[in-house]
This record gives structure tokens, C-alpha cells and sequence, in this order.
């Protein structure tokens, strides 16, 4: 089936996949560089293009807020934000959770203040770790459309039932034109089902959301999410599959691969870096090196067993972090790929380099350098996790 | 029976739970109640039980006027039929505090719902911590009188006036001691289109120090000598209050309660209890009360 390409600033692609969706609701608060999505689906709204019901609120706080009471109405939702904005949400993303109510949100990673930032990087969702929100993120425009309704079919699947953040970096990918294909309402309709939760808010069958707990309960409701990642981790693959049948593409589930296989040195990272290190790849490979790419797609549930199973045969393992834990020296991804390997037989080096905080550019030359350094582990000298790409004047 | 079941834990003689059951009196089980964080919110809802015949949720402390928000547009948006009343009830705390810009937007965007304060003048959950609400010269948690203090000093915040600088349609106050009125008032709340609002003065034994059993007596005094005057406002005018005939003294009040026991035992404590007889002159001045 050949589809026609558009070439549409990825905020519109976004903004338009929400559409083909088809929320009841959508609540959000303008922030930079979310602001594109949110115009766009406002005139969707105005111009009568999208039945739903666009909810201008006073704050991201409240954006959340409202999300929370429309979806246990029973209510398909939506909303996007970023950076201070998601931070200010963090309250109410573990009440979402813990309430399973599976609101669905694009995240458009950006740096976070102070100094105040306003471009690229994934502090801002690595942050929200641990709220039991489901990450996903994307590698380009048109992955960071076809995820919205691989999340919504994921967080609303009744043995889920989990919000959702599909990730996608600022400006990099919300702002760039690129040819993408639009999605189509039909297959949408096709693959998405309508939304009908067990419960809701309703007058003739009164339940109580949100009650208190105590420690005779407590931990049994934690145990649930738990639970119901765990679910996640299989249906993500599953989805992802379901929906390459559907529109004919895929991106990976938990994880991508790129020239594997037969790699020594295994680069990981999230987002829209990967493009750039697939092209370094390919020169590399073109001179012999055996370097490869481990694409992390689904950052919660952290896909362990797939990436133990990838790694089987790496030497070097260099993690690519958009984030640190200040006073660690090490992104998360580090964190995790190391933590994961360790109840295991894998001895496997693990490099970790932060890289592109606030915009800052990671070209090819970066990457090429990082591998070099990484390579002094076949040396017999461990390299610890550094931000990597300082100022002359500073390193 | 009412749709505030029994078997909850509030305090025996708690306002908070009167309040809640005059609610539901008023508005019956086509209605759907947000809570935030507070005393009516805890000892409703010990999991896995629940005291409420009606559709309930609790979210957060500073945000249920938000979320009330958000099902009455998710009712719409599922063209669920519009003669469910939607209705928040917080505290003083959660209204007049840290709830005040959710309550701000909410009332700004002009929701078809409810917002009513129980305004038991402060933090009950957490131990009777002053609030935005607390009187002059309560003794709190955390404005306590001491040797060189009378208690919180800050005066109370004048959530009514706020609400209706919004444009709202329907502002009213009410108490737990008169019960007809408040459900008529709750009832008029609900039925005038648009968001409303009503004031619930809401004395708590626990709280203010004293019997269970007087909640409705100290209730009426604080109406009986001024101190929580009962009005309702139409579109910014008050239309209507309710009229003191044999006014009494705010003495009456103040010593039927421990927060201000200090004031009589105090040097120079009754030289203050003067400012807050000025309180209540000045509400029978601005209300017409008498
Ligand atoms: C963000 C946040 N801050 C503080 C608290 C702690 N807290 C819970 S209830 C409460 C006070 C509630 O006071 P009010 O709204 O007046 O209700 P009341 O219990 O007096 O009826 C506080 C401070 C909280 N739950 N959330
Ligand atoms: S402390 Fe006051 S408001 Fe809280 S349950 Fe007891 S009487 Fe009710
Ligand atoms: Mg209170």
C-alpha cells in the first residue's frame, strides 16, 4: 500500500495523530516547545474538524487536574507539556497512576531551569521516573505520531490501565518539517478501539475514587501498578506489532536494533539522538568497526530482559544520557542498563556519557569521539560516566 | 437513609460530616462529589470502605476544583445527560489556601458545578494548623497564643467577596447550625446555571475545644452575635440576609470555645477581644443585619 508523504512540522503531525485518537477531552497550558501541538489541535477544535471538548486552564497543575476527573468520568483524554510544566504536574501524575486512569500525554523533552532553558533535552520526563507513568520515546516525527495510538491502546487496555508519556525531543523533532504520513482515520478506527473503562463516575452505579489506604492496603495498591507494568512489558511489543499490520510500520516494541548482531560496541540511547547515531554507525561500519545501535523505546517498564538478551555478545556498552542525577554523574540510562546487568553472568563494560544538555548539538564528530574514548576499556581502564561534550575552557 | 452513610470516623459531633449529609439532603444521588484532601475526605473513606451513596473522588489537596471541572466537561464530552449536579466540597484549607488558583480558573471558565467550603477556620486533618480561614486571635497548632502573642493575628479571608469578583452567579453562606437554610441555599446553588458557591461556616469541637454536643449551639452563636453573617449575592449584590433581632455580644461566642480562651485569661485580653467586636459591627453595618 503506497501512502502519500506530507511535509508537515512535527507538531502538526502530533497534533493531528491526537485527532485521528479521538479524546472526549484535552487539557493543557501552553509551554514552549509544546505551544505548536496545542494551537494546532485548537483549530482543529475551531474549525470543527475534531469533536471534543478543549479545556483552557490556568496552569499545567490544573490541566492534569481536570484530566484526572474527565477520564474517571470516562472520558478519552489528552494533554502535552514539557519541562517546568511537567514538573509542575508531578504531584498529580502519581495520583493519575495510582488512580489507573490512563491519560495519555506527549512530552516534548526540554532542559529544565534554572538557568531557565527552553531547548532539548530528557530531564524533564526522566524526572517523572518513578510516578508509575508509562514512557515511550520516540526517534523521529513520524514515530512520535504513530506512538500516540500505540499508548492510548496500551494505557487503556484493561489489564493496564496506566497513563501514558509518549516522549518525543523539542524542537529537534516538534519543529523540524519532515515527509511523514498522516495518519489515516480509518485505520486509526481500525486499530484504536473506543474507550469503555469498568468504572467510571457514574450516578447509577456509585463508586469512590481515591480513597485512603492504609498500611494494611497500602502496598497491595503499589503492587498492582506493579503489576500492571509488568503487563505493559509484554503488550508493548504486541501493540507495536498489531500496529505495523494496521499502518505498515514499526519501530521496535521495548527496544530497536540497529547492525547488532555482530557489534562489539553497542551504543544505547532514547530519542532523536539514535538518527544521529545510526549515520555515524554506517561510516564506521563502512571502516570495519563493529559498532552497533540498542534503540531503547520503552523507558518504563524498562525492558530488562530484552536488554540482557541484546547485550548478550557486546564488549563495550556505551549509554547515551540527555540527563543526569546530580551528584551520581550518571543519566539514568546508565543507571539502569548497569543495574540491570548485574544479577547476571554479563561482565560488560558500561560507558556512560551525558550529552546535549539544553540543546546542545550531538553531531557525528561527538559520538565518533565518545566511541575512541570508550575504547580504552580494551586497555584494561574503565571509564566512568562523564559529561562529555564540556566547552574547551571548562574541561 | 442518607447518602452520607453512617459508620464513617469523624469526631462525634463533627460539622464536617453534617456538612456533607446537608449536601447530599439538598442534592440527592444525581450528584457526583469531589473531595480534596482533608477531614471530610479521610474519615469518609477508610479503603475498603466508603461512606458516600453517591459517586465520589478524591484526587489531591489543592485541586479539586480542577478536577470537577474536568467531569463536568468529560459529561458533556460523553453527552452524558446535563441534569447531573456536579459539586466540590473542600475545607478552608483546600478553598481558601492552596486551592484558591484551581478554585480561581475553575470559576473563571464559567463550569456548570458547585464549589462549597467547610470552613471549620483550619486544618483539622493535620492537627489544627491556622489557615486563610482561621479568626483573629484563634489559638492554633501553629498560631498559638503564648506569652507575648494572641493567637493567629492575620484577619480572614474574604472567600465570598473573591468568588463573586468572578462574575459568579450565585454566592451564599450558610452554616451547619441552620440546617433548612443551608440545603435551601445548596439546593439554589445547584440549580442556578453556571459555577456557584456556598460558605459553610462549620464549627469543629475537636478543633475549637468544645463539646461534641454543642457543635450547633456554638454554631448559632457565631450567627446570634455577628460573627459569621448568613447572606446570599445574585450576580455580585446581596440579595438577601438573614437579620439579627437581640444581637448578642462576641464575648458569648468567644467563651463557648478554647481557642480564645486565652483572651479572658490574658493580661490585656480583653482589650483585644474589642477588634473582633469590630468584626462583627462591621458586618452588621455592611449586611444590613439588623
Ligand atoms: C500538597 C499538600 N500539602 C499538605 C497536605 C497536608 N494536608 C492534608 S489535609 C490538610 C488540611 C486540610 O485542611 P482543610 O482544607 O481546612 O480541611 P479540614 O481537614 O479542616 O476539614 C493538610 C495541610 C497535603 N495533603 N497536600
Ligand atoms: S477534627 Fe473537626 S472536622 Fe475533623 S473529624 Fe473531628 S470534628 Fe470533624
Ligand atoms: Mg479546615
Amino acid at each position: 500500500m503506497r501512502r502519500r508523504m506530507v511535509v508537515v512540522e512535527g507538531s502538526y503531525a502530533v497534533a493531528h495523530a491526537v485527532k485521528v485518537c479521538k479524546p472526549h477531552v484535552i487539557s493543557a497550558y501552553p509551554i514552549t516547545p509544546q505551544t505548536h501541538i496545542v494551537e494546532d489541535l485548537s483549530q482543529f477544535v475551531a474549525d470543527g474538524d475534531m469533536n471534543c471538548e478543549y479545556m483552557n486552564v490556568e496552569s499545567e497543575f490544573s490541566a492534569i487536574s481536570a484530566l484526572i476527573g474527565a477520564s474517571a468520568a470516562g472520558a478519552r483524554t489528552y494533554s502535552s507539556t514539557t519541562s517546568q510544566g511537567l514538573a509542575l504536574m508531578h504531584e498529580a501524575l502519581f495520583n493519575a497512576s495510582g488512580m489507573r486512569l490512563p491519560i495519555v500525554m506527549t512530552v516534548v523533552n526540554r532542559a529544565l531551569s534554572a538557568p531557565i532553558n527552553i531547548w532539548n533535552d530528557q530531564q524533564d520526563s526522566i524526572s517523572q521516573r518513578d510516578t508509575g507513568w508509562i514512557q515511550l520515546y520516540a526517534e523521529d516525527v513520524q514515530e512520535s505520531a504513530d506512538m500516540l495510538p500505540q499508548v492510548y491502546k496500551l494505557a487503556e487496555d484493561e489489564e493496564i490501565l496506566l497513563p501514558a508519556m509518549a516522549c518525543m525531543d523539542g524542537f529537534i523533532l516538534s519543529h523540524v518539517y519532515e515527509p511523514v504520513i498522516l495518519l489515516e482515520q480509518s485505520l486509526t478506527d481500525e486499530f484504536l478501539p473506543p474507550y469503555s473503562p469498568e468504572f467510571t463516575l457514574d450516578t447509577k452505579n456509585p463508586v469512590s475514587f481515591g480513597a485512603l489506604a492504609d498500611p494494611s492496603t497500602y502496598t497491595e495498591f503499589r503492587y498492582k501498578q506493579e503489576k500492571a507494568m509488568g503487563v505493559a512489558l509484554e503488550k508493548i511489543e504486541e501493540i507495536a506489532k498489531e500496529f505495523k499490520d494496521v499502518y505498515g510500520r514499526y519501530y521496535g516494541g521495548l527496544i530497536d536494533e540497529y547492525a547488532l548482531d555482530d557489534a562489539e560496541i553497542v551504543i544505547m540511547a532514547m530519542g532523536s539522538v539514535i538518527g544521529t547515531v545510526k549515520d555515524t554507525i554506517d561510516e564506521l561500519r563502512s571502516e570495519g568497526e563493529p559498532v552497533g545501535l540498542l534503540k531503547v523505546r520503552s523507558f518504563r517498564p524498562f525492558p530488562v530482559d530484552a536488554i540482557r538478551s541484546a547485550l548478550k555478545n557486546a564488549k563495550i556498552v556505551i549509554t547515551i544520557d540527555k540527563n543526569i542525577s546530580i551528584g551520581k554523574n550518571e543519566g539514568a540510562l546508565c543507571t539502569e542498563v548497569k543495574a540491570c546487568l548485574y544479577n547476571t553472568d554479563l561482565r560488560i563494560p558500561v560507558i556512560g556519557v551525558m550529552l546535549g544538555f539544553g540543546g546542545r548539538d550531538i553531531p557525528m564528530s561527538t559520538i565518533k569521539k565518545v566511541i575512541n574514548k570508550a575504547k580504552l576499556v580494551e586497555k584494561g581502564i574503565y571509564v566512568e560516566s562523564e559529561i562529555a561534550d564540556l566547552r574547551e575552557d571548562m574541561a | 437513609m442518607s447518602l452520607l452513610k453512617p459508620g464513617h470516623r469523624g469526631c462525634a459531633g463533627c460539622c464536617d460530616a453534617l456538612a456533607g449529609k446537608f449536601v447530599l439532603d439538598a442534592l440527592g444521588e444525581n450528584t457526583i462529589v469531589v473531595s480534596p484532601t482533608g477531614c471530610l475526605e479521610v474519615f469518609t473513606t477508610p479503603y475498603p470502605e466508603s461512606a458516600w451513596g453517591v459517586p465520589w473522588i478524591h484526587s489531591l489537596f489543592e485541586n479539586a476544583a480542577a478536577v470537577a471541572s474536568g467531569v463536568e466537561v468529560a459529561l458533556k464530552a460523553l453527552g452524558k445527560k446535563n441534569d447531573i449536579k456536579i459539586v466540590a466540597i473542600g475545607g478552608d484549607g483546600a478553598t481558601l489556601d492552596i486551592g484558591l488558583q484551581a478554585i480561581s480558573g475553575a470559576f473563571e471558565r464559567g463550569h456548570n458545578f458547585t464549589y462549597i467550603c467547610v470552613d471549620n477556620e483550619a486544618y483539622m486533618n493535620t492537627g489544627v494548623q491556622r489557615s486563610g480561614g482561621t479568626p483573629l486571635y484563634a489559638s492554633t497548632t501553629t498560631s498559638p497564643a503564648g506569652k507575648v502573642s494572641f493567637g493567629n493575628p492575620q484577619h480572614k479571608k474574604n472567600m465570598p467577596a473573591i468568588i463573586a469578583a468572578h462574575g459568579s452567579p450565585y454566592v451564599a453562606t450558610a452554616s451547619v447550625a441552620y440546617a433548612p437554610d443551608m440545603i435551601r441555599k445548596v439546593k439554589k446553588a445547584a440549580d442556578v446555571k453556571g459555577p456557584t458557591y456556598v460558605h459553610v461556616h462549620a464549627p469543629c469541637c475537636t478543633g475549637w475545644r468544645f463539646e461534641g454536643s454543642k457543635t450547633i449551639e456554638v454554631g448559632k452563636l457565631a450567627v446570634e452575635t455577628a460573627m459569621w453573617p448568613l447572606y446570599e449575592m445574585e450576580n455580585g449584590v446581596v440579595t438577601n440576609v438573614r437579620k439579627l433581632k437581640n444581637r448578642k455580644p462576641v464575648e458569648e461566642y468567644l467563651k463557648a470555645q478554647g481557642r480564645f480562651k486565652h483572651l479572658f485569661t490574658m493580661q490585656g485580653g480583653l482589650e483585644e477581644i474589642k477588634k473582633i467586636q469590630a468584626i462583627a459591627d462591621w458586618n452588621v453595618k455592611h449586611f444590613g443585619l439588623e
